[in-house]
């Protein structure tokens, strides 16, 4: 293996230069981070949309919802922003280039996230962290150690929560080409699954957030301990505490999960 | 230092019959491939399209995962070690881009410092050797997007030989190459091969690179090795024929000598072969003259393009049972 200094070091280089290009032109720069950022706060105006016709949402105030909304949206962002390159996966496995990855002495999920980098996406970290600033504003929240701690470490298994639901679902294209559509159901839709409470959700989407595809992990659960909420699920205390450890169990598939579907992997061509 | 036993790879494709049904179909890309190539060797791989050149060394890079055999390449397991095989080895593939395509070279290989660890000492001197060797100098600073084929392509076999690999695979290295690059390239294999002692595997389909290059010949068709020898023996073996072109004075029918045939009319121009034990140059030419008026002649040697066609179209007598 290589030791993480070095790791970090080629990464700070490799998406460097695409930095680079990008602020190059800085008014486009600028117009498309604002445009990236206004495209999100419509995404939120959705919620307060419903919430002109409700008081509440399973329970759940208009600031409740947007506290779960604005952490689902950092964390997601946070992914997004470091390995959101692995939607380039299908077009370099259908051309054929993922056979360039194979021969560098490098982690060949590395290279693939590491293979651009779109800055533009820090408009979605602003967005979300601004949507959670002025939800946390307009909650009493009881700020104990523990919340304050348990609110920083949401945000970080979030964001390894969602990297691994997203390494695990791009491997789908190691079997089937054409499989970006099916990955980004369940990034983007992801995204979606987490921003709302999961007591509003049927029986079916209850259990695959919870058992499946562990999103009910990324907000919803830590927030009913941030919140100090009860919990309309009845579910056990615990595992409003056990985001962290679902965390390393979802990266730890996902990483398990791509070191078999590249021993798949068929190249292109002659 | 490569070592290929009983290696199999094959590709279970779907294809369509009727409107949702699909039938499952076994391809075999490479049937039971073993040879060895020993350190410091220069050996061409060719073989026709399909024939599972490609396949066969991406199973030797690690690319590709082999389906039944054993490899080795530096001792090394290629699909199991790849990283650590990496380190040691070089790859070109002339169709794919490997160089960052919005950076200059010199940053390309400043990175690829960075990756493969190469000390900054070793790094320098390498660098110099190969501005020097391939006259990468006037477009160092040049971004990769904006690089001639040729030009590029010295950059590729650049950043495979800057972190000193002990064998460099190259796929396919001078297509689409002018003359001019294609020399320029053939050259750098060449050197490196012979002044730094790196094994070579080619492939290709310019039969010029292999009878400029390689000591060593493996003919691969229908995923076997057909044909695994010298290149003098591939042509004493399968190049006896020569052709003897004459310009007559007029437009005849085909000549009608001892020893000969009439390969091909075109007007006044005729095409005879034949072999060297059967008549010698001197005794068909003297044959020809005394039955039609000879204004040139001219004799042709086997070569390889033909013998490879043949191989390909009628197979080796290893080949047929």
């Amino acid at each position: 293996m290589v030791e993480a200094p070095t790791i970090l070091r080629i990464y700070a280089r490799l998406i460097g230069a695409r930095i680079r290009s990008q602020v190059q032109y800085r008014l486009s720069f600028a117009l498309n981070m604002i445009g990236t950022a206004l495209i999100s706060f419509l995404d939120f105006a959705a919620i307060l949309v419903i919430f002109e016709q409700v008081d509440a949402l399973g329970e759940w105030s208009v600031a409740e919802v947007a506290f779960l909304y604005g952490i689902s949206s950092v964390t997601f962002a946070a992914t997004d922003l470091a390995i959101g390159h692995i939607d380039l996966l299908p077009e370099m496995i259908r051309k054929g280039d993922f056979d360039l990855v194979l021969v560098r002495p490098l982690g060949s999920l590395f290279q693939v996230v590491a293979s651009d980098f779109t800055l533009r996406r820090l408009g979605r970290v602003g967005q979300g962290l601004v949507i959670l600033v002025v939800a946390l504003t307009q909650l009493e929240i009881e700020w104990t150690a523990g919340r304050v701690g348990m609110l920083a470490v949401t945000v970080v298994a979030g964001s390894a929560i969602f990297a691994g639901v997203w390494i695990a679902f791009s491997t789908i294209a190691f079997w089937l080409v054409d499989s970006l559509e099916v990955a980004n159901a369940f990034t983007y839709g992801g995204n979606f699954l987490a921003s709302y409470p999961v007591n509003i959700f049927g029986a079916w989407l209850r259990r695959l957030v919870l058992f499946v595809v562990p999103l009910a992990f990324v907000a919803y659960l830590p927030s009913l301990y941030i919140l100090d909420k009860k919990d309309e699920l009845g579910l056990p205390r615990a595992l409003q505490f056990a985001s962290p450890l679902v965390a390393v169990a979802t990266a730890l598939a996902g990483g398990l999960l791509w070191r078999v579907a590249v021993r798949r992997y068929r190249s292109a061509g002659g | 230092m490569i070592e290929l036993e009983g290696v199999e790879k094959t590709f279970t494709v779907w294809r369509k019959r009727g409107r949702l049904r699909r039938e499952r179909q076994v391809v075999e890309a490479v049937a039971g491939v073993s040879f060895t190539i020993e350190a410091g060797a220069l050996v061409g791989y060719v073989g026709p399209n399909g024939a599972g050149k490609s396949t066969t060394v991406k199973m030797l890079t690690g690319i590709l995962v082999p389906s039944a055999g054993r490899i080795s390449v530096a001792g090394l397991e290629p699909s199991r070690q790849r990283i650590d095989l990496a380190r040691r080895i070089g790859v070109v593939f002339g169709q794919r881009i490997q160089l960052w395509w919005d950076l200059p070279l010199r940053e390309s290989f400043e990175l690829l410092r960075h990756i493969y660890r190469v000390p900054l000492e070793r790094h320098r001197t390498n660098l110099t050797t190969f501005i020097d060797l391939l006259e990468l100098g006037p477009f160092l600073q040049t971004p990769v997007r904006q690089l001639s084929l040729g030009q590029r392509m010295r950059g590729e076999l650049t950043a495979a030989m800057l972190h000193d690999p002990e064998i460099l695979f190259l796929d396919e290295p001078t297509i689409g190459l002018d003359v001019v690059a294609k020399a320029r390239v053939r050259e750098f294999m060449s050197t490196i091969n012979r002044e730094r002692g790196v094994t070579v595997l080619l492939t290709t389909h310019d039969l010029a690179d292999i009878e400029r290059l390689c000591s060593r010949l493996l003919i691969l068709d229908h995923g076997r090795v057909i044909y695994d020898g010298g290149l003098e023996e591939l042509k004493d073996l399968y190049g006896h024929e020569r052709t003897l072109i004459v310009d007559l004075e007029e437009p005849g029918p085909p000549i009608e000598v001892d020893g000969a045939r009439v390969a091909r009319v075109d007007g006044p121009r005729q095409w005879l072969k034949f072999r060297r034990e059967d008549v010698s140059a001197a005794e068909l030419t003297a044959a020809v003259a005394a039955k039609a008026r000879l204004i040139d002649l001219a004799i042709e040697e086997p070569d390889i393009e033909d013998i490879v066609r043949r191989i390909y179209t009628e197979g080796t007598p290893q080949s047929k049972p």
